[in-house]
């Protein structure tokens, strides 16, 4: 008969040499890039951000600007090939995820580090029932019985308020609607408790009255749980709505750190400066949207020095040659990858 | 108020639902528009709202000539579209023209972007003369902001925002008065929309154009629409000027669809009035009975399940509005 105690370990496993004193997650320097037949492309350039326990940073940018490989990149599922990590850390509780086994990371993802994704549809197996999905996560990671794992099931579908909870679990995922499936992804991401949670672009694909509805939701649970959540989005309005911190990210490169109320007042990099000018408001008539000339570079082909210059209005020659524009400080927890933030700021 | 260039009248489009194969028997209808007026005047520009399955894409097919009305007519500068011949018809299609959503699926990858410009004239050979197609294609490709001396790329070699521009030019080849804009900014990045917006408003200040912009964005709708109609399952609840419908809306449905809409201010995080729906669309197949609303609705009564509400105005309610208890509430700005 195994005691207690080992019972325990099984059921959470503990990850070996971390610190719970240390960040939640704390990313440095991070470098991916992608081999494909028309040459390397750059996804990521020295990425380096924070998220602790609570709190929820907004990781903010376009297509094509590296926010989803990020993403993949801390989660471990990275298609290799084509995509390589070619450098920086990884840390979760201050242990490099990147030197540890597959196992190990697999053990972190399913219990400490969790993600959800814009299109539950193809997320979800389409020939398994809900119940069956959610119960196999606590039958392969808590050794639990099938009965057991059901009842755990049912209670996660009702933590994310699906009605008839009891009924439903024995549904297919392409019964439900793209709301009801956008939460019963939310509870297989937290199904483990997870510590981090992820959540790229999560309703991107939904219609707004219910893209509210989510959105309250997976604030309420983080505020319950206390876990960290790394939002993934192109959309300044919900960002506004739900983040504690941003992050916006332009070719591969975090272009500006800010927290959500100092960037929406005052921008301190040019690229964020245009993107807040060219979104219509919703609350605001007549005004004039103004046109970030140019397109995103390739990725292939990124211009040297500062990716954004050839678009950007404040642009020198300074910002046409290497190294590109380090993350300067401009306030306690502001940085602006850019060489002209005074003049984007309006500061003296 | 200017010419009416556009009016449906009583539209109605019914999907058949049926079981069998050899022997088909109709078991009910997926009722996707079901009794819209709606009036477009020369040079304004339309909005059309509402979530996915509200009936918008099903709008536009029907007054493009894509589907054919179960009943109720579509009437073009007098004219009753869905009564003319397939001749009259084929003629009568070069008024209105079409901008998709996609601009990666609407536009065939083995055509070269001329080609794709030029096959209007091809269909309706009667617009332009043979020897001057290439001249054309290359003044519409100006028009939208192309250069010309890429006449023959291929679509995989532009950009999102440039493949609208081609789809643009394309509506605009026959020269028509109306263009429908179905959801034409929605699959581009927010750079890339306000450069496709500003095109939109340009050529319509340009060429006089009048516009049904049916988008499901409300920011969007708002910034380029002069009046917003607002559908729920197939039918219009609420109609009027754009500041009628965004800062005094009165029908329930608008105002939860609005207050749902984030606006990218953090400043007014807690301090707007929000509205957070409970439960799904029901299926248009089986709308419920009287308001089609008053299953998530928070004002029904018993009124609401057995008489429908006509689209009109209301004693609190200065624009039409479908509701019985059609009441102002400001939803999008700062209200605590």
């Amino acid at each position: 008969m195994a005691s207690t105690t080992e019972v325990q370990a099984t059921l959470e496993p503990s990850i070996p040499g971390t610190d719970p004193k240390a960040a939640l997650l704390a990313v440095h320097d991070l470098r991916v890039e992608f081999r494909t037949r028309a040459g390397i492309a750059k996804a990521i350039n020295g990425v380096s951000f924070e998220v602790d326990s609570g709190e929820t940073l907004a990781i903010l940018g376009e297509s094509g600007c590296g926010k989803s490989v990020t993403a993949q990149a801390v989660m471990g599922i990275l298609d290799t090939p084509p995509g390589f990590i070619t450098g920086g850390k990884i840390m979760y509780r201050g242990v490099d995820l990147l030197k540890r086994s597959t196992e190990e990371r697999r053990q972190i993802r399913a219990n400490k580090i969790a993600m959800i994704f814009q299109d539950a549809l193809s997320a979800l197996n389409p020939v398994f029932t809900v119940g069956f999905q959610l119960t196999e996560l606590f039958r392969k990671h808590r050794g639990m019985t099938r009965a057991d794992g059901k009842k755990r099931a049912i209670e996660l579908l009702d933590l994310v308020k699906i009605p008839a909870a009891r009924q439903r679990i024995n549904d297919f995922p392409h019964q439900f609607s793209g709301g009801m499936r956008q939460r019963v992804m939310i509870a297989m991401s937290l199904a483990l408790d997870p510590e981090l949670l992820i959540a790229d672009e999560p309703t991107t694909a939904l219609d707004v009255t219910v893209q509210a509805q989510i959105m309250s939701l997976l604030a309420d649970l983080q505020r319950e749980r206390n876990m960290g959540l790394i939002l993934i989005t192109h959309d300044m309005g919900v960002v506004a709505d739900v983040a504690d911190r941003i992050n916006v990210m332009y070719a591969g490169r975090i272009v500006e750190k800010a927290p959500v109320y100092d960037i929406y007042a005052k921008p301190s990099h040019p690229y964020t400066k245009a993107l807040l000018e060219s979104i219509p408001r919703v609350d605001l008539k007549g005004q004039q949207l103004n046109v970030i000339k140019g397109l995103p570079p390739s990725l292939i082909r990124i211009p040297p020095g500062c990716a954004f210059n050839p678009r950007c209005r404040y642009a020198q020659d300074v910002c046409r040659a290497e190294p590109p524009p380090p993350l300067y400080p401009v306030q306690p927890q502001i940085n602006s990858a850019c060489h002209f933030w005074k003049e984007v700021r309006g500061d003296d | 108020m200017t010419e009416v260039v556009l009016e449906t009248r009583d539209l109605v489009k019914y999907f058949p639902l049926t079981r069998g194969i050899l022997f088909k028997t109709k078991f009910g209808d997926v009722k996707a528009v079901d009794g819209v007026n709606l009036q477009l005047h020369r040079g304004e520009t339309l909005g059309v709202v509402g979530e996915s399955g509200c009936g918008k894409s099903t709008l536009a097919k029907l007054l493009v000539g894509l589907e054919k009305p179960t009943s109720g007519s579509i009437v073009v500068r007098g004219r009753d579209h869905s009564r003319l011949s397939g001749e009259e018809m084929r003629r009568a299609r070069r008024n209105i023209q079409l901008v998709m959503q996609d601009p990666y699926t609407s536009l065939n990858p083995r055509m070269t972007v001329g080609d794709i410009v030029a096959e209007p004239y091809q269909i309706h050979p009667e617009v332009a003369p043979k020897g001057q197609i290439r001249k054309r294609v290359h003044e519409l490709l100006e028009l939208v902001g192309l250069n010309p001396d890429h006449i023959n790329r291929y679509p995989h070699q532009f950009s999102g925002g440039q493949r609208q521009r081609i789809g643009i030019a394309r509506a605009l080849a026959l020269k028509p008065e109306i263009i429908l804009c179905d959801e034409p900014v929605s699959a581009l990045d927010v750079s890339i929309q306000a450069q496709v917006m500003n095109l939109l408003e340009e050529l319509q200040n340009e060429l006089g154009l009048s516009y049904i912009f049916i988008a499901h964005d409300l920011s969007v709708v708002r910034h380029i629409a002069d009046r917003v109609a607002v559908m729920y399952l197939g039918k219009v609840v609420e109609i009027g000027k754009d500041t009628e419908i965004y800062d005094h809306p009165t029908h329930p449905y608008t105002q939860a669809l609005l207050s749902a809409v984030p606006v990218p201010d953090p400043t007014l995080r807690g301090h707007r009035d929000q509205i957070v729906l409970q439960g799904d669309v029901p299926s248009p197949a089986n709308p419920p009975s009287g308001c089609r609303f008053r299953t998530r609705c928070w004002k029904a009564q018993e009124i609401c399940t057995t008489t429908e509400p006509p689209l009109q105005p209301w004693p609190k309610s200065a624009h039409p509005s479908a509701c019985h208890f059609a009441e102002e509430r400001d939803v999008i700005h700062a209200t605590q």
